[in-house]
């Protein structure tokens, strides 16, 4: 599988507290990488890292071969990584048609991938004039994967697309993961809950105090779930 | 005069004062708003409006309708300009920390007072009115002049809601509004969205100074009561809410025009005060504006 993106000993840190250290890895083309890991072990950071919204102090991220740390962080969108922020951070006070809109004006694009965008969550579609903010979690959730969508990026990060939906929520967004990796949409995916990612994922990075521990594939992983366990803590 | 017609004039002079205040504090309410920033210099801005339309203007001699068009374009975009060099040069670098540009404005406040007091004089100077038509009522005749005012300004202000609600630069000001970090992982250039909205504000604020001159002299202070103004209309109308803001300088300019025709300035300024408190007091988001969720 010919990588997509490649970071390579990234270190990141919030003012004096260095919070990556050394971080690698690297995401094939059409492949779903889930990043494990313990809460504050540096995985929103990473995601964070990426879009250029932390600063990297060292090592290098390369999208296709360019080189990403050096963009200010409004131009790295623009080169087709599109990013799902923990919590959503819809614009809560604008439309859903709008929410949509920005995301489409990131790299220019126009109707087409607007209906595209609306095929996938056609849920969306009867609900445009709506405030973002007034949806419920999972179609606000859906909202944030539409909107990031709609910049038909090469790159998808998810971060933790999952948290506190109810299981229908969630069934949705693991069916849309599944069919955006059949699409060729490579996707960087964090995750706290194990059970979560073993049918979307091909590879597990585990991350341990904002450093790349260990990466192994699912089919391993299922063999041996004393791993989670050991990285993670939880079953 | 009678009762009526008395009313009336004071409803009139009150219009064109809620008129200009709206403009200026729609400009602080748009950079508040945007930027999280407390602009202190706002009235500076102002103030140089009235400035520099008075030195435009004064370059046209012989013929006040071209000389005060000419202020009318030019006075609000050097003063933009201004406004897009002191964001360039002090609120960026300051990150736009709220309470370190408070300082920072505070500071801009009063080198553009004395830069206008070196280069201006401390002179009141007048800036003729483009046209002295007098519109000539049963009870008295009323300037024309101040009518366009209030019809310039309802201009201006319908315009700048067609930007916000209804064009891409407005979605993508609001959204730099809601959520800097989200913006800039959608691609908006937030540091460039800050500089036009500071800019933009500012020549709202100038635009009002360019309209008030011929009816009020230029001088160097003149962007205090202003200010103060602007901030009284944003705080009762809501923080970001362009209708409150509208509606409050309305309301404000009425019972000042009212109040200080039938009574004193002095008592129009303590009510205004007095709204400001009652408003905090009992409804802290404004009439307007949204509490936090």
């Amino acid at each position: 599988m010919p990588e997509l993106l490649k970071m390579e000993k990234i270190g990141a840190s919030y003012g004096s507290v260095q919070v990556l250290r050394d971080v690698s890895l690297e995401l094939g083309s059409g492949e779903v990488l889930c990043l494990l890991g313990r809460n504050g072990a540096g995985k929103t950071t990473l995601l964070k890292t990426i879009m250029g919204l932390v600063r990297a102090i060292s090592g290098s991220i390369l999208l296709d071969g360019m080189e990403l740390t050096r963009l200010p962080p409004h131009e790295v969108p623009r080169h087709g990584v599109a990013y799902v922020p923990q919590g959503r951070r819809l614009f809560a006070e604008l439309t859903v048609a709008e929410n949509i809109e920005i995301g489409l004006m990131t790299r220019q694009k126009g109707s087409e991938t607007r209906e595209a965008v609306l095929d996938l969550f056609p849920v969306l579609r009867e609900r445009l004039g709506q405030r973002s903010g007034t949806l419920s979690g999972g179609e606000q959730q859906m909202l944030a994967m539409a909107r990031a969508l709609a910049t038909e990026p090469k790159v998808l990060l998810l971060d933790e697309p999952t948290e506190g939906l109810m299981p229908s929520a969630i069934a949705k967004i693991r069916e849309t993961v599944a069919a955006l990796r059949a699409h060729g949409v490579s996707t960087l995916l964090v995750e706290q809950r194990v059970d979560a990612v073993l049918p979307v994922a091909d590879r597990v990075l585990f991350i341990e105090n904002g450093r790349s521990v260990r990466t192994i594939g699912v089919a391993e992983l299922r063999a041996d779930p004393a791993m989670v366990r050991h990285y993670v803590g939880v079953g | 005069m009678a009762f009526g017609p008395h009313l009336l004039l004071a409803l009139l002079e009150g219009l064109v004062s809620s008129a200009v205040l709206a403009l200026t504090a729609l400009g602080l309410s748009l950079v508040f708003g945007v930027m999280r920033i407390v602009n202190v210099a706002h009235g500076e801005f102002f103030m140089l409006g009235a400035v520099f339309a008075w030195w435009f203007s004064s370059m046209i001699a012989g013929s006040p309708a071209l000389g005060f068009l000419l202020a009318l374009v030019l006075a609000p975009l050097v003063v933009g300009a201004i406004a897009l060099v002191a964001e360039r040069l002090v609120l960026r670098r300051l990150e736009y920390d709220p309470e370190a540009t408070i300082v920072a404005t505070i500071g801009m406040l009063y080198i553009f007072e004395q830069l206008a007091l070196m280069f201006y004089g401390p002179e009141a100077r007048a800036v003729p009115a483009p046209f002295d038509f007098r519109v000539t009522l049963p009870w008295f005749g009323y300037s024309g002049y101040k009518l366009a005012v209030i019809a310039a300004s309802v201009l201006v202000m319908l315009a700048t809601w067609y930007v916000l609600t209804r064009t891409r630069i407005g979605l993508v000001m609001r959204a730099t509004q809601y959520d800097r970090e989200t913006a800039q992982a959608f691609g908006i250039p937030v540091g460039r969205v800050y500089a036009g909205v500071f800019a933009l504000g500012a020549m709202l604020a100038a635009l009002a100074a360019v309209l008030i001159v011929p009816i009020q002299q230029a001088h160097y202070l003149m962007g205090t009561d202003p200010l103060l103004l602007s901030f009284i209309v944003v705080i009762i109308g809501g923080l970001g809410s362009l209708r409150g803001t509208v509606l409050a300088a309305v309301l404000i300019g009425l019972t000042e025009g009212i109040v200080a025709v039938f009574f004193s300035p002095t008592l129009a300024k303590m009510l205004a005060t007095l709204f400001v408190a009652l408003v905090l007091v009992f409804r802290p988001q404004g009439l307007f504006g949204q509490a936090p969720r």
